[in-house]
């Protein structure tokens, strides 16, 4: 045997170092954790500045401008949820946006045939209790495709795309579905102090949503799941079950969407979510989460939304053409995912390389 | 006699047998562990050694043989039952999830919860961080920031971490495949300080290596496979390596 005295008991007190608690780093950290509230803020600031500048305008403080950037990010938020439980676990949900679409019809179809035999506000809970249900059929699917016969999240889920898009646009006839219900119309577009009702049930969605994640055994396995599926699975967390909820839980989210989508237009359309999908992605992107999974928080996601929504309204604001959202939109993305390089680099994280 | 006897072996393996169809990763192997022991499995790669500790650890179910814990023979269906028992294996790659802190990665798939505001159940992160906290100090490894990611920490560290929920949840018996081959040598020193807390703490270590030197440096016997078989057995301090690698290649 060599002299390496690795047996001497006198000699292994080695104390490890306890961490690397550099304040820079922690910093650093910090700056790109919130990164989608500072972008955000950045994006309020100028698009002050420029109503400001060119019409003599306040931007930030009106509130009709505030009401409406909330209600656009309704939608993409809805989704948005559902997507950053996904994200995190590792998978993504391609066929979101057609869900909501599916349940924006059934929305309308089931509280006009509700509205014929019960009161009105209890045909609008029909109707929004039904889209959400049958939102969650096409999520089962998901859910047993990818945990039970293994097809890659991103496969399962895009074709459930097709099978939902078609399956809206059939129950739809093709066209849009009018709601006739007073109820319904007034919980779109009415307001509670001067908050839109749909932003008070999402503000109150995306709460239950943040304590699901960060306060539950469920959050809490999901970022396990997304990290490092192999030690969840030998913790003994049950994977298959997990991943079932998981593709049911965002379906549902986008069918609550859906189902606010008709309330607000006071109809049911099939495509109602076919341009939200990618947003609800980036919003999740910006919002912090690494789409190799294991990161990413709800308000996250909730700020990426919103730097989405002033992005689209500021931009028709100051009367720019409305083709220059999509490469704002497109370079927020793409700065926001440079950053989370770089903060992991130097945080000596694992990388995506 | 008692499980405190040194003579009851807390796990004693008779006669297993492991056949992958007309493939027979091991036949007829026996070995024990005693309180306080560490043995060392060595054997070349194929030799059967990770059959071996997934059939103890319950990922296998041998085709022949038995298995017993304290004298009781056991049988187990699932790596969880395994773990009830006080089995419980750290992986090469270690079974961390990166992005959790260590006191969420000691509960994983257990996490304990309180209820706030006296009815909203949430996760008892506090309960998690001093659990970690004590658990880690007992093993001689002292954290401040016990929210970290332990992504944040070295291998050896980690190494730390997997075998610091081994103890939280009272294993008797840890199966450590291979727990230094990634780790620089300071850590290596640690991890293997590490082993002999284990062993002082009265618990039962069966010991992978490729490395001689540190089967050398921390076990107390070490069982040698080869093709499958029992190829022989030594006590630490009546052999050297070269007796040992002629048993591994069958010279």
């Amino acid at each position: 045997m060599t002299s390496t005295s690795l047996a001497k008991p006198a000699e292994q007190h080695v104390a490890p170092q306890a961490d690397h608690g550099d304040p820079a780093k922690g910093l650093i950290a910090r700056i790109a954790e919130g990164r989608a509230w500072l972008f955000l803020a950045g994006l309020l600031i100028c698009f002050e500045i420029w109503s400001r500048v060119a019409f003599g305008v306040t931007f930030v403080l009106n509130p009709f401008n505030l009401q409406s950037i909330a209600i656009f990010a309704v939608a993409p938020l809805l989704l948005a949820t559902g997507q950053t439980f996904v994200i995190i676990s590792g998978g993504i949900d391609l066929s979101l946006g057609f869900i909501m679409g599916l349940a924006a019809v059934i929305a309308a179809h089931a509280t006009n045939m509700a509205g014929a035999a019960i009161p009105l506000p209890l045909a609008m809970l029909a109707g929004i209790l039904a889209a959400v249900v049958v939102a969650g059929v096409p999520g089962i699917i998901n859910g047993l495709l990818i945990s039970r016969l293994k097809v890659p999240p991103f496969i399962g889920t895009l074709g459930m795309f097709g099978v939902a898009r078609g399956a809206a646009f059939l129950l739809a006839g093709g066209t849009t579905v009018p709601v006739q219900n007073s109820w319904f119309a007034l919980l779109g577009n009415g307001k509670f102090y001067g908050i839109p009702y749909l932003v008070l049930i999402t503000a109150v969605f995306v709460i239950v949503m943040h304590y699901l994640l960060s306060q539950t055994r469920f959050g809490q396995h999901n970022y396990a799941i997304g990290a490092n599926v192999q030690a969840a699975r030998r913790s003994g967390i049950d994977i298959r079950g997990h991943i079932l909820r998981l593709y049911v839980l965002s379906a549902m989210c986008a069918g609550l969407g859906g189902a606010l989508y008709a309330a607000r237009f006071t109809a049911g359309a099939a495509q109602a979510g076919e341009p939200l999908l990618l947003d609800s992605v980036a919003a999740v992107v910006i919002g912090g989460a690494s789409l190799f999974g294991g990161s990413g928080t709800i308000f996250g996601t909730v700020a990426g939304a919103l730097v989405i929504a002033v992005i689209q309204y500021g931009l028709v604001f100051v009367n720019v053409e409305p083709f220059w959202q999509f490469i704002a939109v497109g370079v927020v993305i793409i700065i926001s995912v440079l950053i989370d390089q770089a903060q992991r680099r130097f945080s000596g994280g694992r990388q995506d390389e | 006699m008692n499980s405190i006897d040194q003579n009851t072996a807390l796990l004693e393996v008779r006669n297993l047998s492991k056949h992958f169809g007309a493939v027979r990763a091991l036949s007829d192997f026996s070995m024990a562990v005693r309180p306080g022991e560490v043995v060392a499995l060595a054997g070349d790669n194929g030799a059967g050694k990770t059959t071996l500790i997934k059939a103890i650890s319950g990922v296998f179910q041998p085709t022949g043989g038995e298995i017993l814990l304290r004298g009781q023979p056991v049988a187990f269906a699932t790596p969880q039952e395994a773990r009830e028992k006080g089995i419980e294996t750290i992986y090469q790659d270690l079974a961390l999830a990166d992005n959790l802190s260590i006191g969420a990665n000691i509960f994983l798939g257990r996490e304990p919860m309180r209820k706030a505001f006296g009815f909203l159940p949430v996760l008892d992160r506090k309960a998690m961080a001093d659990a970690a906290r004590e658990t880690m100090k007992r093993l001689d490894f002292h954290v401040s920031r016990m929210n970290a990611p332990v992504s944040n920490f070295s291998g050896g560290q980690r190494q730390a971490v997997a075998i610091g929920r081994a103890v939280y949840w009272d294993a008797q018996i840890l199966i450590m495949d291979e727990p230094t081959a990634a780790l620089g040598v300071p850590e290596q020193r640690k991890v293997i300080s590490l082993i002999h807390q284990l062993k002082a703490q009265g618990r039962g270590v069966i010991f992978i290596s490729h490395n001689l030197q540190d089967i050398f440096a921390v076990s107390d016997r070490i069982v040698v496979l080869r093709r499958g078989v029992q190829a022989g057995e030594r006590k630490i301090s009546e052999t050297n390596h070269d007796e040992v690698v002629k048993l591994m290649v069958g010279g």
